[in-house]
């Protein structure tokens, strides 16, 4: 059986990011494992820009994005594989996969870096009522048919749900000739950032109805029309307040569900809130030596923040491969980071104090939209981190760090609280 | 002097900003969190400019049948559309690298529509 000292599942912006920076703390012996035709993952059919800023200082679209990273893989000599879907995992990390050339092939792996991304939440995951008719897309599938296979799916559209592919492809089919009619948004907020709202909407005049869903799809054959009205508090529809809008397209941009197939075989275990891994301060799942990094490991609104995220994982999974058996097998204090006042979750989930080497990362999303707060954390009884925000959405991930010095007044650390605080 | 508010598109922070303007002049730019918004602000309250992201058709390429493009610069807003429109029956040959040269001033804006991807 082939030997590795990481495999990477997975050829997107984690995947790279995590192989780049594996190979350039030393680590020569890596393979990423890619399931598509191309590396780059979904940068390939995000043509808009907004990519970047905070990695090269520049707006880049998708493909450029992913284009320097795969360049750098190219210089690094990194091996990958395309066309390729692992199978298995098994929990001391041999993976099976197949494609065309090699059949079905096993590799050992000294680190396994999970780096596979996400998926849309499809029509049948929504109980939207109605027939099955053609003409219904999420998002993610109409950006694929318009900007990578050439076809435009409708001309009369309505959108359910305001996550950024959403609003990405509202723009995107007013500009191929659509008619987007309006975006219906369950909740009182947009799910998507900002700027998508003012530059894909506003810029359009396309309407976005919050506390809005879809009520009842028409057409048999085709999309016909759509019929939306109001939801209560509790996201009930309101009697009498039905609109109908006729259209031939219902795009579903209903949000991300991490792709954890392969993860729960190894017998990874996953949050109940980001439906990713429980991962700690190394970005290492519980089973020893799998690492989790990117929108598999919690969703993302920005792909720089998945690469900082995956070069970390990269780097993680390379200083495992060198640990002697000792080292990997030493107990270490585990604390749970606690969350509360709308903090929905943490990445990580899990600070081992004696494995954080320099700055520590924690990054987490709130559960409803909150005005003038301050993102707080608690090492024991201290308040470390007080910071004002004038507001904290969902849509939008937020993060404090923990400084060395931060730590090092809490030899013995018992808890790590974050909060959100009004004063 | 107008009060009005507006959200940095700058960056993914999205900075509620309000700003003071007759039309030309900008004044009391307030709410954002760096020197972008004001920026920003500034511009978009007397000129406001988009990149515009395509695709055009790709001949001879065994991997890809469209290949990306953008404006390789802003260009004003009101220009949108017809910048589309021109690049609506361009077809380009393979092969297609970053930063090739698709279309020259699109729109007559003075800005060239450049390859964003590779074919």
């Amino acid at each position: 059986m082939e030997e590795y000292s990481i495999v990477i599942i997975g050829g997107g912006p984690a995947g790279l990011a995590a192989a780049a920076a594996a190979k350039e703390s030393g680590e020569d012996r890596i393979l990423i494992l890619e399931r598509d035709t191309r590396l780059g993952g979904i940068l390939n059919q995000c043509i808009h820009n907004g990519f970047g800023l905070h990695t090269f200082n520049e707006e880049l679209t998708g493909p450029e994005y992913a284009a320097r990273f795969i360049q750098k893989i190219e210089e690094l000599g990194i091996t990958y594989k395309l066309n390729t879907m692992v199978m298995d995992i098994s929990s001391d990390r041999v993976v099976t996969a197949m494609n065309r050339e090699d059949g079905m092939f096993q590799v050992r792996a000294a680190a396994v870096v999970l780096a596979m991304g996400c998926r849309e939440r499809p029509r049948g995951a929504l109980n939207i009522p109605g027939y099955r008719p053609a003409g219904i897309y999420t998002a993610g599938t109409a950006q694929r048919l318009v900007n990578i296979d050439g076809y435009l799916p409708g001309k009369e559209v309505v959108i359910l749900g305001s996550g950024d592919i959403g609003l990405i492809m509202a723009r995107r089919m007013t500009l191929e000739g659509a008619k987007v009619k309006v975006v219906a948004e369950l909740m009182p907020y947009s799910g998507g950032l900002k700027r998508n709202i003012v530059q894909c909407l506003n810029d359009f005049d396309i309407p976005l109805r919050l506390s809005h869903t879809v009520v009842d799809i028409q057409g048999k054959d085709r999309v016909e029309g759509v019929t939306i009205a109001e939801v209560d508090g509790s996201g009930r529809p309101i009697p009498g307040t039905e609109e109908q809008y006729s259209c031939d397209t219902l795009l579903l941009s209903c949000g991300l569900i991490p792709e954890n197939e392969l993860s729960m075989g190894i017998g990874v275990e996953l949050h109940g809130a980001t439906r990713g891994p429980v991962v700690n301060e190394s970005l290492e799942t519980n089973i020893p030596g799998v690492f989790a990094c990117g929108n598999v490991l919690h969703v993302h609104d920005l792909v720089d923040f998945v690469s900082e995220e995956a070069g970390a994982a990269g780097r993680n999974a390379a200083a495992y491969v060198r640990m002697t058996e000792a080292e990997k097998n030493a107990a270490e204090k585990e604390i749970s980071v606690q969350t509360e006042n709308g903090v929905r979750y943490t990445v990580p989930a899990v600070v081992r104090p004696a494995r954080v080497n320099g700055e520590l990362k924690i990054r987490f999303r709130v559960g409803a939209v909150y005005k003038n707060r301050y993102i707080t954390v608690y090492l024991d009884d201290e308040r470390i981190i007080h910071k004002k925000k004038q507001v904290v959405v969902p849509g939008e991930m937020e993060q404090v760090i923990l400084k060395p010095e931060m730590l090092a007044k809490h030899p013995d650390l018992q808890s790590i609280r974050v909060t959100l605080e009004e004063e | 002097m107008e009060k009005k508010e507006l959200i940095c598109i700058g960056c993914p922070m999205g900075c509620a900003l309000t700003a003071e303007t007759d039309g030309v002049r900008v004044e009391n730019v307030q709410g954002n969190t760096c020197k972008r918004g004001k920026i920003y602000a500034e511009k978009e309250l007397t000129n406001p400019t988009r990149i515009v992201t395509s695709t055009v058709r790709v001949e001879g390429s065994t991997q890809v049948h469209q290949v990306p493009v953008k404006t390789e610069s802003d260009i004003p807003k009101g220009k949108i559309f017809e910048c589309v429109y021109a690049l609506k029956d361009i077809t380009v040959a393979a092969p297609v690298h970053i930063g090739d040269v698709i279309l020259e001033n699109v729109a007559g804006t003075g800005v060239n529509i450049i390859a964003s991807g590779n074919a």
